[in-house]
């Protein structure tokens, strides 16, 4: 294991609130630059590293109520490609919040790139929060890269919460996500997105609901800024009695381009799948609004973006 | 105080006609005093009222505020200069919390001094407008709001702004007859702890009588200026009055009686 540098931690610091040398409880995995760097485990809470690729298996318990599990990535070599395995399992009945991300600082000239790829199998009954923040900083010309790939196998009875955020800093994205749930289970997904300079973000949603009773909600919110590109792809398969909705709703700015995609599949005659997408720039009305209050027109466009991104 | 001299507002309408929606106001209105604008849909008081903040410009004529020539200056400039103006509809925002936008408006607040208005402070501004300030504080000013709750947090804002000059374009509009009585008096407490100019767009009798002076509007015209027991037969006259274009419409047996 190894110290982080003062880079790392504020980059730890940015993606998962962690201070530098602070234990924030539960259970904790820090990859550095392609290494472990911490690792605490706790009782109800267990790590081991992968023997056959790089990645670790994460072993929520069921006697596991209401704990965090820590398992930030940070990297600040440039010109690095890590690519990560991490399976989650979380045992029936089972609560537990996961705060997960990747910060990457690259000042020099290659591209730095995180695939992280996880895989959720999540038993009956449980509750699992998942926070996962990335952000992207230094002012090098090589790019940060970070394409991750989720899988969700959710049982019966789950909540199964995704909050996924990407603000700034990030040149290039390909987010997979694809969620598989079970009976009376519930997604919840919340993808919260900005881009700016030439940076491309690519969302793809796969949502099946396969069990009797199943819900899926899943919304982006974006701000594409400047040169941006976006494409939102939400797909939600209803193959049994359920309710799927999906949403997008972008705010678009200078020559920013924005591209929602919503596809239902309804299998089921009692499948009841909504989408919506709205994409456009700032109402005029909200900004009239916030001048009135004595707020210039940038300051007016920035508290409605902060709080549209919140 | 605030002074319209010889004010026009021209737009250009869909079929490139010119028309004019305020035809030569001009206007004093005092410190220290409550003034009510009231006419029919479409005598021009909205319109008026976006001149005064800057969201409009006028083809002709000047807006003075203390002496100070206004007419150039932009709506951050005017808000900043001490003008406040509640919407006759709200504008919602998504993810924007009623705290927020309480800030916002305090931030120019110089009895707030440099301090940003704290959660107590903001809770008394929604108490003022009947909203239970705990259940709302938070709430996001969005969709979910019903028009009524959102036309208070809109009042709320102006209140926590404390400016000289604050123009509410149909603050009843909306609530509640119970809520109402309650209404008026946040507009009298304002009036004596400001001391500036409050000025309420409203076809309201009761609001009509709190007046110092009504000003009747009338297609872009100032008809009259004066106390409300003068003013009564102008008021319904210039009613009848707006009514009169009806007529152009020529009505089909059906339709009569429909104006
Ligand atoms: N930008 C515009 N383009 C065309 N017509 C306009 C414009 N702005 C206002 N008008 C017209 O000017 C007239 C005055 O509008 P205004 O909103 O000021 O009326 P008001 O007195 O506030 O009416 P109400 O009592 O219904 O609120 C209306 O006939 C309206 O249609
Ligand atoms: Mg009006």
């Amino acid at each position: 294991m190894s110290e982080l540098n003062d880079a790392q931690n504020a980059l730890l610091e940015i993606i998962s609130g962690i201070k530098k040398g602070h234990h924030p409880g539960g259970a904790i995995n820090i990859r550095a630059n392609g290494q472990l760097a911490e690792r605490h485990v706790s009782e109800n809470i267990n790590i081991t590293s992968k023997t056959d690729k790089p990645g670790i298996d994460i072993w929520i318990k069921s006697t596991c109520q209401g704990e965090s599990c820590y398992i930030p990535v940070v990297m600040d070599e440039s010109g690095m490609v890590d690519v990560v395995y991490n399976d989650f399992h979380v045992e029936d009945g089972a609560d537990v919040t996961i705060v997960a991300g990747c910060g990457i600082h690259n000042c020099g000239n290659s591209d730095s790139q995180h695939d992280g790829i996880h895989r959720f199998f999540i038993g009956n009954n449980a509750h699992v929060k998942y926070v996962e923040n990335h952000y992207g900083s230094g002012d090098g010309n090589g790019k940060r890269i970070l394409n991750p790939v989720t899988e969700i196998h959710a049982g019966e009875k789950c909540i199964v919460e995704m909050e996924m955020v990407q603000i700034k800093g990030v040149d290039s994205t390909i987010r997979k996500t694809s969620s598989f749930i079970g009976k009376n289970s519930k997604l919840l997904i919340r993808e919260r997105l900005m881009t700016h300079g030439h940076q491309t973000a690519i969302s793809e949603y796969l949502t099946e609901l396969n069990g009797e009773g199943s819900s899926a909600d899943v919304v982006s919110r974006s701000v594409a800024k400047d040169d941006s590109y976006q494409k939102y792809i939400s797909n939600i398969v209803g193959n049994a009695p359920c309710a799927g909705h999906t949403e997008c709703d972008a705010i678009l700015m200078d020559n920013a381009r924005v591209i929602a995609v919503p596809e239902l599949d309804a299998a089921n005659i009692d499948a009841s799948l909504v989408h919506e997408a709205a994409i456009g720039k700032i109402a005029g009305d909200q900004i009239i609004k916030l001048r009135t209050l004595g707020l210039t027109e940038e300051e007016a466009e920035n508290a409605i973006i902060d709080g549209f991104l919140k | 105080m605030l002074e319209l001299k010889n004010i026009i507002f021209d737009v250009t309408g869909d079929d490139k006609k010119k028309k004019r929606i305020i035809d030569d106001v001009s206007l004093k209105l005092d410190e220290n005093k409550f003034y009510v604008i009231t006419g029919p849909n479409g005598s021009g008081k909205s319109t008026l009222a976006k001149l005064i903040m800057g969201i409009e410009t006028p083809t002709s004529g000047n807006i003075l505020l203390n002496g100070q020539d206004i007419t150039g200056l932009d709506i951050t400039e005017r808000a900043k200069l001490g003008i406040s103006f509640a919407l006759q509809q709200p504008v919602r925002f998504k993810g924007i919390q009623v705290l927020d936008l309480l800030k916002m408006a305090a931030k120019n607040n110089e009895s707030f001094k440099d301090k940003a208005l704290s959660t107590g402070e903001a809770c008394e501004y929604l108490s003022a407008v009947g909203l239970c300030a705990r259940e709302y504080i938070n709430r996001e000013v969005n969709s979910s709001l019903s028009g009524g709750e959102l036309k208070r947090i809109e009042i709320a804002t102006v209140l926590a702004r404390g400016t000289k000059v604050t123009l509410f374009d149909e603050p009843e509009a909306g609530i509640d007859l119970w809520s109402f009585q309650n209404l008026i008096s946040v507009f009298e407490d304002m009036r004596k702890s400001i001391r500036g100019t409050v000025v309420i767009i409203s076809h309201q009798e009761r609001i009509l009588n709190i007046a110092d002076e009504i000003i009747l509007l009338a297609d872009g015209k100032i008809k009259k200026i004066g106390k409300k027991e003068d003013m009564l037969i102008d008021i319904l006259g210039a009613g009848v009055a707006s009514g009169a274009f009806c007529g152009k419409i020529q009505p089909t047996d059906k339709d009569k009686g429909a104006c």
